[in-house]
């Protein structure tokens, strides 16, 4: 639904360069949620507005439902007629909500209706609705102003849908609101996401946010892409910054001779007594350092750090046997192992 | 002189302030408005931008801002004459009075529509909009409480310059205060004029911010309303009539 290739944007500013994005190629299907993540400065803001073309990219192309809006950007700041008919079918939220202070909401959700030429019976129908989807029926004749942040971010909401666009666009669209609105936001894109069939391409620095909608994520990192991919591809990637973000157990191993794994369960191997077996398969003493278990986009997941006694190279048998149920198995700090043994 | 005398030269000059001041601030509102706009919009970074003519622009903007009014008013003659066919009297000096008024609008304009949200003016282009609607449906409306607060401004310094169109035979209370307080020594008439200029600036002060207010409270948005106050360095101010004759 929106695919971006080799989008680059470089930010000119008194000689000085600055590389928002640097390639990024980035493939979201129809229907899905799409998270990117990263911190302030990692390029995901540039990316979201180049999705709609708000920010002209430096190369690269970008293809929402099958049309490429760098080929109708034309040339110079201005946009053209296709490009505005094209963005008019694109919805998007914002952090700070930009809603008009001079309009009612009623009238700040039909203004896309305007801008598209519907008649003002047409308009109003639309816009109450939307509000009605969107949980503020009773508030249509009140300003932005006598509204709460997260009553705010459902007029903008209902706005970015009033064109009936197949795909949404959130910048930030949680980050000024507190945990308790935040989740009811998500939940709102989340039935959106079900009910309109809309394919939702989110920002965000939150891992909560991803952990709670999404059904894929990116990871970005200087304008580049670091790891992408449905999330339960990402839990079942050994080594997966995102996953282990999204998922984090904590615990320190207790002793220079242990080792310690990090225990994915999911699917299956969730319901098997698999560290019992374990313990008396090999006669060995386990701890849990740390466990969790959680759902990440609707699956049930289930992470423990747990340490066996001895070092790596005599626990390679029991970490097979638990690869061999099914389980996926980090072994905590075994690069810097091998990183020493190389030195030996 | 007494009230029967002054009475008919007091409504006479109040009449002739009245038209002055209203079509100059008609004429001074309807072009600085969207040349203001226009300076925005063409800053670096704006919506049409282009450096060459916002420098341009702005430029004589600033010189039409700084050139002190009965100057301008004397170099307009030409000017004048061709447009209103005398260079005399109460309509000659709208024509100086409206071209003043264009430039110190614009600058009121541009700084209470750069005051408006970018993020609104990127909500709309996300929308579809194109620059005309931005500026109809974002930059005017959002801008408004400050944009009438920024007329009230206007009115009141073309008030203050209006008591120059004396020069030019254009009347006026300024006109009436200069004449009979300053040269003929009737400091009484002189004073009952400054207290009418007191008077009408007051009410249409207060008129002004309250319908800025008005409108800024829709919504009980936290914050002052815009307050743009009358007297400013190097504004001539029109409790000074006295002086700048």
């Amino acid at each position: 639904m929106i695919t971006t290739s080799g989008l680059t944007k470089v930010y000119r500013s008194r000689g000085r360069e600055v590389t928002a994005l640097d390639g990024v190629d980035l493939h979201v299907r129809e229907g899905e949620v799409y998270g990117v993540i990263g911190q302030s400065g990692a390029g995901k803001s540039s990316l979201i507005r180049c999705v709609n073309l708000l920010e002209r990219p430096t190369s690269g192309t970008v293809t929402v439902a099958g049309q490429d809006l760098t080929a109708l950007a034309g040339r110079g700041p201005r946009a053209g007629r296709e490009l505005r008919q094209a963005r008019s079918r694109i919805g998007m939220v914002f952090q700070h909500f930009n809603l008009l202070s001079s309009r009612t909401v009623q009238d700040n959700v039909e203004l896309p209706l305007e801008i598209l030429g519907k008649s003002g019976k047409e308009r109003s129908r639309k816009a109450l609705e939307l509000l009605d989807l969107v949980g503020l029926a009773d508030k249509a004749k009140a300003h932005p102003a006598q509204l709460s942040g997260g009553q705010k971010q459902r007029v903008g909401i209902a706005r970015a849908l009033a064109g009936d666009p197949k795909v949404l666009l959130s910048d930030e669209a949680t980050s000024a609101l507190d945990p308790e609105t935040t989740r009811s936001i998500l939940q709102l894109l989340r039935d959106l996401n079900r009910q309109l069939g809309l394919t939702v391409l989110l920002i965000t620095h939150e891992m909560d946010v991803v952990k709670s909608i999404c059904d894929s994520a990116a990871l970005m990192e200087k304008g580049r892409i670091v790891e992408s991919g449905t999330v339960s591809e990402l839990l079942a990637t050994p080594g997966s910054e995102l996953a282990a973000a999204l998922f984090p157990v904590g615990g320190e191993a207790s002793g220079a001779d242990r080792t310690v794994l990090d225990v994915t369960f999911h699917g299956e191997a969730a319901t098997q007594p698999v560290i019992s077996q374990l313990a008396r398969t090999y006669n060995i003493d386990i701890s849990i350092l740390g466990a969790a278990i959680d759902t990440v986009a609707g699956l049930q997941v289930g992470r423990m750090r747990i340490e066996l006694p001895g070092r790596y190279e005599d626990n390679v048998v029991p970490v097979g046997f638990l690869r061999e149920q099914g389980l996926q198995i980090d072994v905590v700090g075994q690069e810097a192992l091998l990183v020493k043994e190389g030195a030996k | 002189m007494t009230w029967s005398e002054m009475q008919p030269l007091l409504s006479q000059a109040c009449s002739e302030t009245f038209a002055m001041v209203l079509w100059s601030t008609l004429i001074a509102v309807a072009a600085g408005l969207p040349l203001g706009i226009l300076l925005v919009l063409t800053d670096r970074g704006g919506l049409l931008q282009n450096v060459v003519a916002n420098k341009v622009t702005g430029q004589i903007v600033n010189v039409g801002r700084s050139m002190p009014f009965i100057i301008l008013m004397v170099a307009l003659m030409s000017f004048t004459r061709w447009v209103t066919g005398t260079t005399i009297g109460t309509t000659a000096a709208i024509v100086p009075l409206a071209i003043g008024g264009i430039p110190f609008f614009a600058r009121l304009v541009e700084t209470a529509v750069r005051e408006v949200d970018n993020g609104l003016v990127e909500a709309v282009q996300s929308m579809g909009g194109n620059t005309w609607t931005i500026v109809r449906k974002v930059l005017v409306p959002e801008a408004l409480p400050s944009l009438i607060a920024s007329t009230t401004t206007t009115i009141i310094a073309l008030i203050g310059y209006s008591a120059m169109a004396g020069t030019v035979g254009g009347g006026g209370l300024g006109d009436l205060a200069v004449r009979y307080g300053y040269q003929r020594f009737e400091t009484e008439l002189m004073w009952i004029t400054v207290a009418v200029l007191a008077v009408v600036i007051s009410l249409i002060q207060f008129a002004g911010d309250f319908a800025a207010r008005s409108l800024h409270r829709r919504g009980a948005r936290s914050g002052p309303a815009p307050r743009l106050r009358l007297l400013k360095a190097g504004e001539p101010a029109a409790a000074d009539v006295d002086k700048v004759a």
